[in-house]
């Protein structure tokens, strides 16, 4: 009878908090069944933005899969061949490689009902430029002339608007350079340049709610930090038509979690796929899983401000350290083939046309055990006697950093020729590169902004340029680059860059390791999957049973 | 008892501030810059820079970015992330799905570590006993993430009971299979304490009292002994609560649940001081009113105890 009553008695006492959790849950969870999905929409993972979704203020991946989706800039970029090709634009042309006149198509709306004009354009790149709206893509209208009047070095601006940019009428408007750029239209497909609705500039906050755009879809519902969902856009009038009935963004923030759901069917389409299931990937997914090379190269870069790296000597020890270092085996083993062994200093997505070479780099970047000691040998030995080489250690670096050391270690003969340096944190790791305090070699990587040979040698490569690390300055590559910048015919411009290009693989400012893939995979449900020259999937194509 | 409450409550004043002052402290001793971190690898104008930091009032002294903080929290407002989303949103928005998780995790532990550990208390030495103590021994030895990673592929990926990740992070339904995960720590100590409290007061005088006095059995052990054994547990659960509404980082991202672990981790990575500051604010508050009820339930478990 006792026991009875216990069971009882604990019977209650569970059935009554089972009855006021549930009484909680319906009060506020607004009757949300997860699983299942309406017929055609696909969900996929996504991760929180960084920055408000702005479009000059966008500058990693998540914002910019949603800023592409929603937005069609003037030129949109072909997700096989790189290629650019006129969205929005009707035309942009030039008699001097530095004046440019932009011609929109007509007709176009914003999903809030407002027309697409020349001064949509205008009006957003003079806000992304001003530096008292701190956007962090301001850089990017750097060579429009008067950029510098907007955005000083020090101090407040001189103008609220750029000099170089003039609207004609309502569907064209003009550009003016600050210096010649042959492949300047080619880069405006970049999220930076996309246009603006007036109710960007009236009701900030709102816009920043749910933003508006001219693109392929627009933004149903969004909870922040959780979930987004985007439906086709009525008002679209590009050739990008979705080919579903909208995609719904789901934020992950550990990517076995996202991975769980993709082998479960809950997710269709992930490719922020964790490392750990690289390997048993194939089987897992049955071969739906995509792994193609992306616009980003990893590097080695030297300090050359540093005296013993900036000798003809260190050269020589420059390209033994890249002939002693094992790529093929390195990339298969610590990055499941998810790198691909760099041969020049560009990237695959470019093509051929676009400027990519492979085997640019020749016999240096290739392994060469005997040669890569003799020529370390010949160069005096490796500065200071030991190569450090500096990597953030709260990123994915240590494993790689120290097959590359234990590669040169081989080839030496020396166990202790080579040994990684960890700093504790990324912003820390770049504050000392950037503040010019490196003494060994150190972890480098470019992403690029826009699929142009260009964008992998003038930001990295030019004297005094924004992000050359290594301090490299080389009078005739920077003539080269100015050079092809000033050619007309893309061609030319592209045999001229990579003239400039064949002096780095001898000066080796950094030592090309690998260009990183982009991996996705997806569910049963789903097929046309593919990933654009940037890693982003194409969203516009994929279709769900 | 009034008087030990406003006792206890002045007493919290200084201890939030000393708590807030050092997590303060702290995230801004972090190395690195979280304004140069929003732009990776590229190249930033220094003027930019410098007036996103002025915009933050990051390029005041440290002591003087505290006292503004201190300031606007007392008025409400708990700044902006570099996202430039107001902290209170994020945390609004965190903490009712941690307290949905955490108290079912806290039920779940209550329910079934004391239920397991008084029958294990009153059958000592018997199988139940024995199995009761293999079975937390497992649970506390088995770290949280493997157990996670097991309820998912068990559960979720082979049985399909339930999808593997959390769809709807404010649906109780979904959220009781992270709640288990959470919980089984807790309940393997609870179960154990509640246990050897058991064995200890079930030879105590009063017992032998109250048996001889002709009570009935269900009475000697709800009144007398389980009251009085619960005072060790109470103690623990009390502190544990705190710990269970700090968020769990491990299980929460296991599970995409997202509550206060998954924004602190994703605050921590960015280095983002206003957000992490005003999750510990909360956290902290949290912490001293659970440790206040608890030390109120002493004097309701135990006559002898008296607050004056």
């Amino acid at each position: 009878m006792s026991a009875v009553a216990r069971v009882r008695w604990a019977v209650i006492v569970a059935t009554s908090v089972a009855l006021v959790a549930t009484g909680c849950s319906s009060t506020s969870s607004g009757g949300g069944g997860g699983g299942g999905n309406a017929n055609g929409i696909v969900t996929a993972w996504w991760g929180d933005p960084a920055n408000p979704l702005e479009p000059a203020n966008t500058n990693e991946v998540n914002g910019g899969a949603v800023l592409d989706m929603i937005y069609t800039g003037l030129v949109a970029y072909d997700p096989k061949t790189s290629k650019a090709g006129n969205a929005m634009a009707e035309s942009i042309t030039s008699s001097d490689q530095q004046n440019w006149t932009v011609k929109i198509k007509p007709g176009w709306k914003f999903s809030d009902g407002t027309p697409v004009t020349a001064a949509s354009f205008v009006d957003a790149w003079n806000y992304g430029a001003l530096s008292t709206n701190k956007q962090v893509g301001s850089s990017f209208f750097q060579y429009i002339q008067g950029y510098k009047d907007v955005a000083p070095t020090s101090g407040s601006p001189a103008a609220q608007t750029m000099s170089g940019l003039k609207v004609v009428d309502d569907t064209s408007f003009t550009v003016a350079l600050s210096q010649k750029f042959s492949t300047w239209p080619q880069t405006l497909g970049y999220a930076a340049y996309y246009p603006l609705p007036k109710s960007f500039f009236t009701d900030h906050a709102a816009f920043l709610d749910k933003p508006v755009g001219n693109g392929p879809y627009t933004i149903a519902a969004w909870t922040k930090s959780q979930k987004m969902q985007l439906r086709p856009n009525p008002d679209y009038s590009g050739s990008n038509k979705p080919k579903n009935a909208g995609i719904d963004l789901k934020v992950y923030t550990d990517t076995n979690a996202a991975y769980a759901d993709l082998q479960a069917g809950n997710l269709d389409v992930d490719n922020g796929l964790p490392n750990s299931a690289l390997k048993t990937i194939q089987s897992d997914l049955s071969g739906r899983f995509l792994n193609q090379p992306a616009g980003i190269i990893q590097t080695i870069s030297f300090p050359l401000y540093q005296s013993d790296w900036s000798t003809g000597n260190a050269k020589l020890v420059r390209q033994g350290i890249s002939m002693a270092i094992d790529r093929a085996t390195i990339t298969k083993v610590v990055f499941n083939n998810t790198r691909t062994p760099a041969t020049d200093f560009t990237s695959p997505v470019l093509g051929d046309s676009g400027g990519y070479k492979e085997g640019l780099c020749g016999d240096t970047c290739k392994l060469n055990a005997a040669k890569a000691k003799q020529l370390i040998q010949q160069g005096g030995g490796i500065p200071g006697g030991q190569l450090t080489i500096s990597y953030n250690a709260d990123g994915p670096h240590k494993e790689w950093v120290d097959a590359v050391c234990n590669s040169i270690n081989n080839a030496m003969g020396d166990t202790k020729a080579c040994v990684g340096r960890p700093v504790g944190t990324f912003a820390d790791f770049r504050n000392q590169v950037h503040g010019k305090q490196m003494t060994g070699g150190f972890r480098t990587g470019w992403q690029m902004d826009y699929p142009l040979i260009q964008n992998f040698l003038q930001p990295v490569y030019v004297t005094g340029a924004s992000s050359n690390d290594s301090g490299y300055s080389n009078k005739a590559f920077d003539a080269k680059v100015s050079q092809a910048n000033g050619e007309a015919d893309a061609a030319k411009a592209v045999a001229d860059y990579q003239d400039a290009e064949k002096m780095l693989a001898t000066d080796l400012p950094a030592i090309p390791l690998w260009y990183q893939n982009g991996t996705v995979g997806w569910s049963s449900r789903a097929s046309s999957v593919m990933l654009n020259p940037f890693s982003v999937p194409v969203y516009t194509e994929i279709t769900v049973k | 008892m009034g008087r030990f409450v406003i006792r206890r409550l002045l007493q919290m004043i200084p201890v939030f501030l000393g708590t807030t002052f050092l997590i303060f402290f702290m995230v801004h001793m972090l190395p690195g810059d979280p304004v140069r971190a929003m732009w990776g690898d590229k190249a930033v104008d220094p003027a930019q820079l410098a007036s996103i930091r002025h915009n933050l009032g990051l390029d005041k002294p440290w002591y003087e970015q505290y006292l503004t903080y201190m300031g606007h929290l007392f008025q409400g407002d708990f700044g902006t992330t570099m996202g430039n989303r107001k902290v209170l949103d994020v945390i609004t928005e965190a903490l009712p799905v941690t307290v949905r998780l955490a108290l079912l995790a806290f039920v779940f532990e209550i329910v079934l570590g004391v239920t397991i550990g008084l029958f294990a208390g009153l059958r000592r030495g018997k199988s139940f006993d024995k199995g009761t103590l293999i079975l937390t021994l497992l649970l506390i030895s088995i770290p949280v993430p493997v157990l996670g990673f097991i309820f998912q592929t068990v559960f979720a990926t082979q049985l399909r009971w339930v999808t593997p990740t959390v769809q709807d992070s404010m649906n109780i339904g979904q959220l009781v299979l992270p709640a288990l995960v959470l919980g089984s720590l807790s309940l393997a100590y609870v179960a154990r304490l509640t246990r050897t409290s058991i064995v200890e007061n079930i030879r105590a005088d009063y017992i032998r009292t109250a048996v001889a006095k002709g009570l009935p059995r269900r009475k000697v052990i709800g009144t007398h002994l389980l009251r009085n054994s619960m005072i060790p547990v109470v103690t623990f659960l009390g502190t544990d609560l705190g710990a269970l509404m700090g968020g769990a980082i491990v299980t929460e991202g296991i599970f995409n649940v997202k509550g206060v672990g998954n924004a602190l981790y994703h605050a921590i990575n960015l280095n983002e001081g206003a957000t992490i500051s005003g999750f510990v604010v909360v956290l902290v508050l949290v912490y001293l009113a659970a440790s206040l009820i608890v030390d109120l339930l002493y004097a309701v478990l135990d006559p002898r105890i008296r607050y004056a």
